[in-house]
């Protein structure tokens, strides 16, 4: 990366660098929870998504879930990792009230998948971000506190669902970075189809380590690990607001302590949630519930052949087929569902229109009305049929603005609109002829003036004519059919 | 015929299939035993009256291809019973009614037996003599004021005393072999992985096995065939084919390799164990088996390792009886105050002390120091008897180290009440089956056990094994039925 694109804090001519990890929590896409045959729906009535095991009842037993370890197999593909034919499932043991068991079932010592990288399209080039591990753990329940003024109540529906916890080395460098890492691990994850990332629900959340030292230092200094950061802009915000605190710090001469900090987003500030000398003992233990995860080479290959074109890949066939610009192609592949639409739209249509098209119009219409790609108020059959209609000269650029316009309420056909409209391009070489006759009889002056050498004039011509077409001409016959008559 | 209640299972269930008894009037015969038996302190919970309608029900339409067909059973409460209350011996669990069935017991039920009631048991099955239940400990029938062994204590104690045919109990460390070894009776551990671990109130989870406690071995072979069965809900179990095994309960062990381990030739064990020991091995002799000396070199450390593992697992076990959800809650001004009121007086000592144990082994700074070294030395124990293994066909070893002692006797010493597990444990840990049968009796006339240890899946042979020798040794429990009351 180049030096002016550097994220650093400055102080008093001093130049601080603040080092970032995140070990984000990401629910793996199953029916069924890790351990147990309860649904994973979101937005249930409180506790009716679980069974005896996940209320850990006496004598109950875990069962893995094999579709939550493929979906883990699949990830650690996609983060080009190692997956490990051998790892174990251990306890976590603490105790609160919406840990039903007393502990957690995580990996511990052997994750399922170890080290990988994610590849991350900066505007100043490529980063590559590596990945420490990726492991398989139980989710807890959900204490709820301000409901009952006396007691608080648990809510069990996602005790026991799957999550992977993906581990970064300490590679980042910026909020910015952070931005983009985590918007490349969902897309990732949303190609394959192991997590669908919907932070609002809770799907995608991540404890952020953060460390600050000076420009130029070569030692990590004393991290802070931020828990439980659901949005990318609270996890921004939260990096910037600790990095100044451990940096005041610093230039009081005090030490940072090692700790577990917790960010308040009302007051967008970190504060300590425990300090090291609090650090829970967890006593891991393997979990002699359940054996050793042996994963078979024939089941990894499978998995293999199974995975879909991910971002990576298709950004460079985007490139080298298409002929897209690196820009054009980061934008078009960052979101499956959207990569989807453009490739359905140019199945019959024009590249470059189209990308023009959906890169521009399209997702201005999407940020205004705050909708995702797949709730397109326009589907890609019509896109592809109005791009169709420019390119075979039935309508002007233009005029297809104030087409698309009309097809957004309600996904018409353009074709129709055309139609009904009269909005059709006017192409006949002889009417446009007539027009451009009159537009020169009425401004015979500026004519004298453009063949005197007022070379600057053209575009008003262009403008009266397409103004005598009722915008409907065909621009570049009339800059043929002008040129002709005023050059000629 | 002889007194119902004296009868085998077999005989049991051979008059029932002859219609020379109704499952009415079996039952109706343990019940009328065990009202009279409350001094023994077996049951924590009876399921009498649903019994006899249970059998009742049978009797109208009774189907005799079932393989224990009306035969009323109970069991250690332990087991989780759908509908019957299931406390495991703790106060944490005093009004726990499960909604669901043990995969153990449902095999029971599944084969036409009846559930008569719950057994006594030590709390959370952490005991070697049923004196650590919240329900009071259990008089073993054999003698006043001697305990019935544990943790499988009532279970013991009930067969020993004819208040139920047969039973289940469970092992983690010789909770059915050392229960067997003072009551006279017959106690299996199957290998681990054999019995379904669904519904059982979890101790150990690397080392509890379900099995059966019989009058004889032929009863504990038709008990083993009906509980054994691979389980989905279970990950632990294996998936294997189980023998037929009362059909091929055999006497004819003629050239069988039967080993004797020299390690378990304890310091300070008394004579007559000795003696009992060297008994079992003539009759194996006269029986045509082959007896060869073999070495178990970390016997020595199996008990230290025993009880690193036990409590690890059973600290985090029973981290689930919080008074959250279920079971006994003591309240609190808040969520800390809560649980440790909860525990401190829903847990009896034995459990505090071991759950006290498990926490500090797993504790970081300790783990590499306890619990892994504890898991490479039994990795060492399970190699030794592999290697044995490859020389002989069974173990022969006695099953205690001592008869019953008093009640009371060993409560404040919980080193020595460890050290009757010594020549249990070691099976556990290498997962194999071991079964006790009554053998001998002491100077007090006090029952004795011998145990016969197998491979892996090889509960057949040491059935053929105690078969024989049960019928050379010819074993009579004199119990008096000094406790009855009108």
């Amino acid at each position: 990366m180049s030096k002016n694109s550097e994220y650093l804090i400055e102080r008093e001519n001093k130049q601080y660098e603040v080092i970032i990890g995140l070990e984000v929590h990401a629910q793996v896409t199953s029916e069924s929870k890790l351990f147990s045959q309860s649904s994973t729906k979101f937005g249930a009535e409180p506790n009716t998504q679980v069974s005896l095991v996940d209320a850990a009842f006496p004598g109950m037993l875990p069962v893995i879930n094999e579709f939550c370890i493929e979906q883990a197999i699949k990830t650690g593909i996609g983060l080009k990792a190692k997956i490990n034919k051998k790892s174990v499932f251990d306890r976590k043991n603490y105790f609160y009230a919406d840990l039903p068991q007393g502990y957690q079932i995580s990996q511990y010592k052997y994750p399922i998948v170890g080290e990988g990288k994610v590849i991350l399209d900066m505007p100043n080039g490529q980063k590559e971000i590596g990945i420490e591990r990726l492991h398989l753990e139980q989710d807890a329940g959900k204490s709820i506190h301000d409901i009952d003024p006396n007691n608080t109540l648990v809510d069990l529906n996602r005790s026991g669902v799957a999550l992977m916890e993906i581990v970064s080395k300490p590679d980042l460098r910026s909020p910015d970075e952070v931005n983009v890492y985590i918007k490349k691990l969902r897309s990732i994850m949303r190609y394959l189809g192991t997590c669908d990332g919907n932070m609002q629900e809770g799907s995608l959340r991540a404890d952020v380590n953060v460390s600050v030292r000076l420009k130029g230092e070569t030692e990590f200094g004393t991290r802070c690990e931020i828990k439980n950061v659901n949005s990318i802009k609270f996890m921004q915000m939260a990096i910037i607001s600790e990095a100044n605190r451990q940096i005041d710090l610093l230039e009081e001469g005090k030490e940072i302590d090692q700790e577990t900090r917790l960010f308040d987003t009302k007051r967008n500030e970190t504060r300590s949630m425990r300090s090291k000398e609090d650090a829970h003992d967890y006593r891991y233990f393997p979990d002699p519930d359940l054996l050793p995860l042996e994963i078979s080479q024939e089941l990894i290959e499978k998995i293999k052949s199974d995975i879909p074109e991910l971002p990576d890949e298709k950004k460079k066939r985007f490139i080298d087929k298409f002929n897209l610009s690196p820009y054009e192609a980061t934008i078009l592949v960052s979101d499956i569902e959207t990569s989807n639409f453009f490739e359905e739209v140019i199945k019959n249509s024009d590249v470059k229109l189209a990308t023009n098209w959906i890169t521009g119009e399209l997702f201005a219409v999407l940020n205004e009305k705050n909708l995702e790609i797949s709730q397109s108020p326009v589907s890609a059959k019509n896109l592809s049929k109005l791009i169709n209609l420019i390119k075979d000269g039935t309508i002007s650029g233009k005029i297809a603005k104030t087409v698309f316009e009309q097809m957004i309420d309600g996904d018409q056909d353009p074709l129709l609109i055309v139609k009904e409209k009269g909005l059709k391009q006017e192409s006949d070489p002889k009417a446009i002829e007539e027009l451009i006759n009159k537009v020169i009889e009425n401004n015979s002056d500026k004519v004298a003036e453009y063949k005197s050498g007022k070379d600057k004039l053209f575009g008003f011509f262009v403008g009266q004519a397409m103004k005598e077409s009722k915008g409907k001409g065909n621009p570049q016959l009339i800059n043929k059919i002008l040129k002709e008559k005023l050059n000629g | 015929m002889s007194d119902i209640t004296n009868q085998s299972l077999f005989e049991l269930t051979s008059n029932i299939k002859e219609k020379k008894l109704s499952s009415e009037e079996i039952t109706k015969a343990f019940i009328n035993r065990a009202e009279k038996s409350k001094k023994l302190n077996v049951y924590v919970t009876d399921n009498f009256e649903k019994a006899i309608d249970q059998s009742k029900k049978f009797d109208s339409n009774p189907n005799l291809d079932f393989k224990l067909p009306g035969i009323p059973i109970a069991v250690k409460d332990l087991f989780c019973t759908n509908g019957v209350r299931t406390t495991a011996g703790s106060k944490i669990l005093n009004n726990f009614v499960p909604t669901y069935e043990s995969t153990v017991t449902q095999n029971l039920w599944g084969q036409g037996a009846i559930l008569l009631g719950k057994l006594n048991c030590d709390e959370f099955a952490m005991g070697s003599s049923n004196e650590t239940s919240f329900f009071g400990n259990v008089q073993n029938p054999v003698g006043e004021n001697l305990v019935p062994g544990g943790s499988s204590g009532g279970s013991s104690a009930a067969v020993a005393a004819n208040l139920t045919p047969v039973t289940i109990g469970t092992d983690t460390g010789g909770s059915i072999r050392q229960p067997a070894s003072f009551t006279g009776t017959v106690g299996l551990k199957p290998t681990y992985g054999s019995c379904s671990r669904y519904g059982i109130v979890a101790f150990a989870s690397s080392l509890d096995q379900a099995g059966p406690m019989t009058k004889n071995v032929r009863d504990c072979s038709m008990l083993l065939e009906v509980i054994s069965s691979f389980d989905q809900k279970d990950s632990t179990s294996i998936d294997y084919k189980r023998n037929n095994y009362s059909k091929e309960l055999s006497k004819d062990i003629k050239g069988k390799k039967i080993g004797i381990p020299k390690e378990y030739r304890v310091d300070n064990m008394p004579e007559e164990i000795e003696h009992l020991w060297k008994n079992g091995i003539s009759y194996a002799k006269d029986c045509g088996a082959e007896i060869i000396d073999i070495s178990l070199p970390h016997t020595n450390y199996a008990l230290p390792t025993y009880y690193i593992v036990a409590p690890a697992e059973a600290s985090s076990n029973l981290a689930r009886y919080d008074g959250v959800k279920y079971g006994f809650r003591s309240p609190g001004q808040n969520l800390i105050e809560m649980y440790e009121k909860t525990r401190s007086e829903g847990f009896g000592d034995e459990v505090k002390r071991r759950i006290m144990i498990g926490t500090y082994v797993l504790s970081s700074g300790y783990y590499d120091a306890y619990y892994l070294k504890a898991q490479k030395v039994r990795q060492l124990i399970k190699k030794d008897f592999d290697d044995a293994f490859s020389k002989v066909d069974a173990i022969l070893t006695p099953s205690t180290p001592s008869s019953a002692f008093k009640i009371g006797e060993k409560t404040n010493d919980p080193v020595s009440m460890y050290l009757n597990d010594i020549f249990t444990v070691p099976i556990n840990l290498a997962g194999l089956p071991g079964i006790s049968i009554p053998a001998g009796k002491d100077k007090n006339n006090y029952p004795l056990g011998l145990q016969v240890i197998g491979k892996p899946f090889d509960e057949q042979n040491i059935l053929n094994i105690s078969y024989a020798l049960e019928d050379k040794i010819n074993f009579k429990n004199d119990i008096s039925d000094w406790w009855l009351s009108e």
